[in-house]
């Protein structure tokens, strides 16, 4: 299947000089919640800017649905809903007026029910009269997220979503996302929150300095680069790691009461049993066994490290 | 054609009029009857006629033209300034609708409440003194084209405007000058030599003297250059516009 989103070799220099982004080349397949996952100043912003047709590119193109966003404007913006990063909203309007506004920017008649609904769906309906200046800051984050639903887009992009929410209102937002993914929604986030991408993106993309990085499944990022670690905690301390253990690799923690081993899930052999029946014969008495695997945090650190 | 955006926007605009409604029309019509009061009734009784016109009458066209100017200018690039300035734009820049449909709703929206505003003024204006319109149609042509080009050079200012201060600076301090020494208040004869042919580089006196034409059949330049000047003027709006759609002038960069 074609991807719904296309971007290629897109850049973009600004009036300043900076270069925003050098030729990234992504695809996004339909139905897919897609992360986009990069330090402040990556360049997340300005390549939905782009999409969305906020920003003229420098180079390159992009196309959503088939159609590309500059010559075929119509079709591509009609597809898309934009929550954008900052809260900005007109304080003097009603929540009502505010996304029925957004729908009928979006070329469409009114339709009263699918108002209700998508304010019902976000907890806003009991604030459907209120300014928006009288909401509090989780509440505007939902009605900007209504905004973007207003036209029922097929693709939907968040910008840092959850900047600035709290942890309830961020786990019932992550709600609402998958809840649109199960209705065929795409959704492409933006997020330096790598939590936020573990928990709910299908495949993530890491971006810094205007490149992409890296492209993949989550699972499979998570079991290409991720790294496991064993901890055996020991009965009685250790002063040094015996020479009979040497080819290991082994860091002795806590004084001397622990041993940690770094394995790599990936490999033919992790190594563990050989360590073991090693630890049984060195006559090292153990307490206790725990394995760790390492966060997207880690994997990120990694990426964004090593592109440096 | 996004019929259903600029019905939007332009019923967006005017719910904001309606919200303001006791600035955007009660101080207008204060304002004029203000007007009335000092000009027309202290200087007036000193200058009674202009050309057999009484000078309140005289006066009407004027005052017309200087709201039109200032609320077409401040509507149009308010309008469009206030989203930038609080990034609401963004919507209306990823929304499927040309930026000639953004100018139909807000530079529409504007015109509208320029011509309501302006009609208010005649209301007001008639219960100080007689008055009859000799050329409805071409008062009509007039009054509506300098809206809406006031308008769209509003909405010109309201995009290039980085800050409030620039946003208020032609509607402040070029606009209230042209207008007064475009002889909103007298006629250009009664000017000494000199001043007389400097109020010929003003392109507000064309506007006044073909609109007060358009009610009395007097003027101080021929209605026809005045006509002229308003469709040059309008022309250039349009074509700086034209630009800014082109090249994503402040909006899109």
């Amino acid at each position: 299947m074609a991807p719904i989103v296309s971007v290629s070799n897109l850049s973009k220099t600004y009036a300043s000089g900076f270069k925003a982004l050098k030729g990234v080349s992504l695809d996004i397949e339909e139905g897919e919640i897609l992360a986009l996952l990069g330090p402040n100043g990556a360049g997340k912003t300005t390549m939905i800017s782009i999409i969305c047709g906020i920003v003229n590119a420098s180079g390159g193109h992009v196309t959503v649905g088939g159609h590309d966003v500059v010559r075929d404007f119509r079709e591509t913006r009609a597809m898309i809903g934009l929550v954008p990063q900052e809260l900005t909203t007109d304080a003097f309007e009603t929540v009502w007026n505010t996304v029925s506004f957004s729908r009928g920017l979006h070329g469409r008649k009114p339709n009263p029910a699918h108002i209700e609904k998508v304010l019902k769906d976000l907890s806003l309906w009991e604030k459907k009269d209120n300014m928006l200046r009288e909401l509090s800051g989780g509440m505007k984050r939902r009605v900007l997220i209504a905004k973007a639903l207003s036209h029922e887009p097929r693709v939907l992009f968040l910008d840092e979503p959850t900047a600035g929410v709290d942890v309830n209102l961020r786990k019932s937002m992550w709600d609402v996302v998958r809840g649109l993914r199960a209705s065929g929604v795409t959704i492409i986030l933006t997020t330096h929150y790598i939590e936020e991408a573990e928990e709910i993106a299908d495949r993530i993309a890491v971006i810094n300095g205007g490149e992409i990085l890296l492209v993949e499944e989550k699972a499979a990022l998570m079991t290409k680069l991720g790294r496991k670690q064993l901890r055996v905690d020991l009965a009685h301390p250790l002063e040094r790691v015996p020479d009979t253990l040497s080819s290991y690799n082994l860091t002795l923690e806590g004084d001397g009461h622990c041993l940690i081993y770094d394995y790599d899930t990936s490999a033919e052999r992790t190594g563990i049993t050989a360590l073991l029946a090693a630890l049984a014969e060195a006559g090292i008495r153990l307490k206790d066994i725990s394995t760790r695997q390492s966060s997207l945090e880690d994997i990120f650190v990694e990426i964004v490290g090593a592109g440096q | 054609m996004n019929i259903e955006a600029v019905k939007s926007i332009y019923f967006f605009e005017m719910a904001r009029t309606r919200r303001t409604l006791l600035q955007s029309v009660v101080s207008p019509v204060i304002s004029t009857s203000l007007y009335f009061i000092v000009f027309g009734a202290a200087i007036g009784a000193r200058i009674q006629e202009i050309d057999g016109v009484s000078y309140g009458a005289f006066i009407t066209p004027g005052l017309m033209m200087l709201t039109l100017l200032t609320q077409c200018i401040g509507n149009g690039s308010f309008g469009i300034y206030f989203p930038k300035f609080t990034g609401t734009i963004y919507e209306v820049l990823s929304s499927p609708i040309s930026m000639v449909e953004i100018v139909l709703g807000y530079v529409g929206a504007a015109a509208t409440k320029g011509l309501m505003i302006g009609t208010i003024i005649l209301v007001t204006a008639s219960l100080f003194v007689d008055l009859s319109i000799a050329h409805p149609f071409v008062m009509l042509f007039f009054f509506v084209l300098t809206a809406i080009t006031f308008s769209l050079f509003g909405f010109i200012i309201g995009i290039w405007a980085k800050d409030f201060e620039q946003l208020n600076l032609i509607p402040m301090l070029v606009v209230p000058p042209l207008v007064f020494l475009g002889g909103s208040f007298y006629s250009i004869d009664m000017l000494p030599p000199f001043w007389r042919a400097v109020s010929h580089f003003n392109p507000v006196l064309y506007l006044i003297s073909g609109f007060r034409w358009s009610f009395f059949e007097i003027s101080d330049v021929n209605p026809i250059a005045s006509a002229v000047i308003i469709l040059v003027f309008l022309t250039l709006c349009m074509s700086v516009l034209t630009w800014i759609f082109h090249t994503g002038y402040r909006l899109r960069n």
